[in-house]
């Protein structure tokens, strides 16, 4: 195995957005490497959830939304026609920023809702695809005895780290966090961070953060969007320490956002 | 000049005022009260004693004749209500989903229109109706008729308490379906449908209770019958139409069993309701959850 840096796995080309006459993402260009994480930074209101959302199909479900550009799944294009976006969102998966559970669905079913809501069966057994998938989200032991307990028993952080586990689960190729720890305290944060860390070997992340620290400490590459725009995008250390827009540096210097 | 924070005369005209409101409220709500609670008093104080297990078993007997009761009508009141639901309630139910899911558009606005238009129809109109589509047409009376009369009565509010219950179901519950790679149509049925089935069926517990104490769209289309009858295509006696007819009688005996029909019809009603109130409280409890 060569050491270079991992394939390209999405290649975002000149996308633009929409809501109605809203232009949202203007002329973004970037590229997500394979089993890295990339964080998407900025202040709100420019546009990252919208990035990201555009990312798996979820965008066009808004009345009015719209996109122009190229989105490319290792090299095939996601917006061309025959795409099914739902086979799209089982390869591209996301966690929302406040933890979704379903409410009327057990832990365990919870873990399971992507097999048991498309009527589908586990490839293997599905108890131990649970196990796994709730050890894999360190909950394993935390709920391990009350896996048939409704899931909305379980604290916030938990709650979002059972999100985290429905999402791998159908086992996508992507991961997208839409600031999964912003509605959580810093402990359970700090999990979630572990748990980014790990995941990585596995899937490939693109999580949007409010919080520049996390984005230190979480990311491979970081994006800084602004208006809209694609600011800046290169490998975190260097968004950080030396960038070459003096647009980001007062960003993550703390100076405006 | 500052303000006395220990002005006590103050302080006692606010407390004055706020006590004297207060009770003005209450005896407001008491008010309000007193049609209930005189209705359910006359009812059961003129009712309970001609209930019997005869009376709630037997057929009406003819004037002069000691005994007989409403359970031919009791049967034909749960037949009718029973045929109006078979078609309502999925009506009803599907109607209030698309509404909710997809109801943004024209139709949708269309669609909601005239549920608010139906709702709004005296139920002697739907009667009529009724009359015209069902009884004319095969010159029979029948509890079709009436059963269809119903229906269309509780198709327009169903539809739009469906409506509002599926709407309270959170965005984010149906993108996290979504996300998961689930076709919206699943989503709908699984997710939305699923969540929201609470309310629904208090919904629909509501609807069949309003079902149950119509008189006026029945006259003219189930009539009645003084015997037992379980066949939907003939005349059918209800509750409703069994208490009008012994409350319009000249007979002392008949109005008692006005009465005691009034008390059996009430406490349907309120069962249905009670139930409509605890499953809905259920579900208040249960989704309550989370952070």
């Amino acid at each position: 195995m060569s050491a270079s840096a991992p394939a390209t796995k999405l290649d975002v080309k000149d996308l633009d957005a929409w809501f109605g006459k809203n232009h949202v993402i203007k002329k973004v260009s970037l590229a997500v490497r394979e089993n890295s994480v990339t964080a998407i930074i900025g202040p709100s209101g420019c546009g990252k959830s919208t990035f990201i959302r555009c990312l798996n199909r979820m965008h066009e479900l808004i009345p009015g939304a719209r996109l122009a550009g190229q989105l490319l799944l290792d090299g095939n294009d996601l917006y061309a026609r025959g795409v099914d976006p739902v086979e799209l969102r089982r390869r591209v998966g996301m966690v929302f920023q406040r933890p979704n559970v379903f409410p009327t669905m057990s832990i365990r079913d919870n873990v399971l809702a992507g097999f048991r809501l498309n009527g589908s069966h586990t490839k293997s057994d599905e108890h131990a695809l649970v196990e796994q998938m709730l050890q894999r989200t360190s909950l394993w032991d935390e709920v391990k005895d009350r896996l048939d307990e409704s899931a909305v028993r379980l604290s916030g952080g938990q709650q979002q780290r059972l999100c985290i586990a429905r999402a791998i689960a159908v086992e996508p190729e992507v991961l997208l966090m839409d600031e999964p720890a912003s509605a959580l305290d810093p402990i359970a944060t700090a999990r979630i961070e572990e748990l980014i860390d790990e995941l990585k070997a596995r899937y490939t992340i693109v999580i949007v953060t409010h919080n520049m620290q996390q984005a230190v400490r979480v990311s491979d590459d970081t994006a800084f969007f602004y208006m809209g725009e694609l600011i800046e995008f290169g490998p975190t250390t260097e968004i950080f320490s030396t960038p070459k827009v003096q647009r980001t540096e007062d960003y993550v210097t703390g100076k405006f956002g | 000049m500052t303000t006395n924070v220990f002005d006590t005369r103050r302080y006692l005209r606010r407390r004055v005022t706020s006590v004297v409101m207060t009770g003005l409220c209450v005896a407001c709500a008491c008010v309000a009260l007193v049609p209930l609670f005189s209705i359910l008093w006359l009812v059961i104080k003129n009712g309970a004693s001609a209930i019997s297990l005869e009376f709630l078993t037997s057929l009406p007997t003819p004037v002069g004749e000691a005994g007989g009761g409403v359970g031919n009508a009791i049967v034909g009141t749960l037949m009718m209500v029973g045929l109006a639901a078979l078609v309502g309630v999925p009506l009803g139910v599907g109607a209030g989903m698309y509404l909710a899911e997809r109801g943004d558009g024209k139709l949708g606005s269309a669609i909601r229109l005239c549920a608010e238009v139906l709702t709004g129809v005296p139920s002697i109109v739907v009667g009529i109706v009724a009359y015209e589509l069902m009884v004319r047409p095969f010159h029979r009376f029948s509890a079709l008729a009436g059963a269809l009369a119903l229906a269309i009565l509780m198709f327009p509010t169903l539809a739009r308490s469906t409506e509002e219950v599926v709407r309270l179901v959170p965005r984010s519950l149906r993108e996290a379906s979504l996300a998961l790679g689930v076709p919206a149509w699943r989503t709908s049925l699984k997710v939305v449908l699923r969540t929201a089935l609470g309310g629904i069926a208090t919904a629909i517990l509501l609807s069949l209770a309003r079902a149950l104490g119509e008189t006026a769209p029945l006259l003219f289309t189930a009539l009645n019958n003084q015997y037992w009858n379980v066949r939907p295509d003939q005349p059918t006696a209800s509750l409703t139409v069994q208490i009008f007819n012994y409350a319009i009688s000249p007979y002392d005996d008949w109005h008692k069993k006005a009465w005691a029909g009034a008390l059996v019809l009430m406490t349907m009603v309120a069962l249905l309701s009670v139930g409509g109130r605890v499953l809905a409280r259920n579900r208040a409890l249960d989704g309550g959850g989370g952070p």
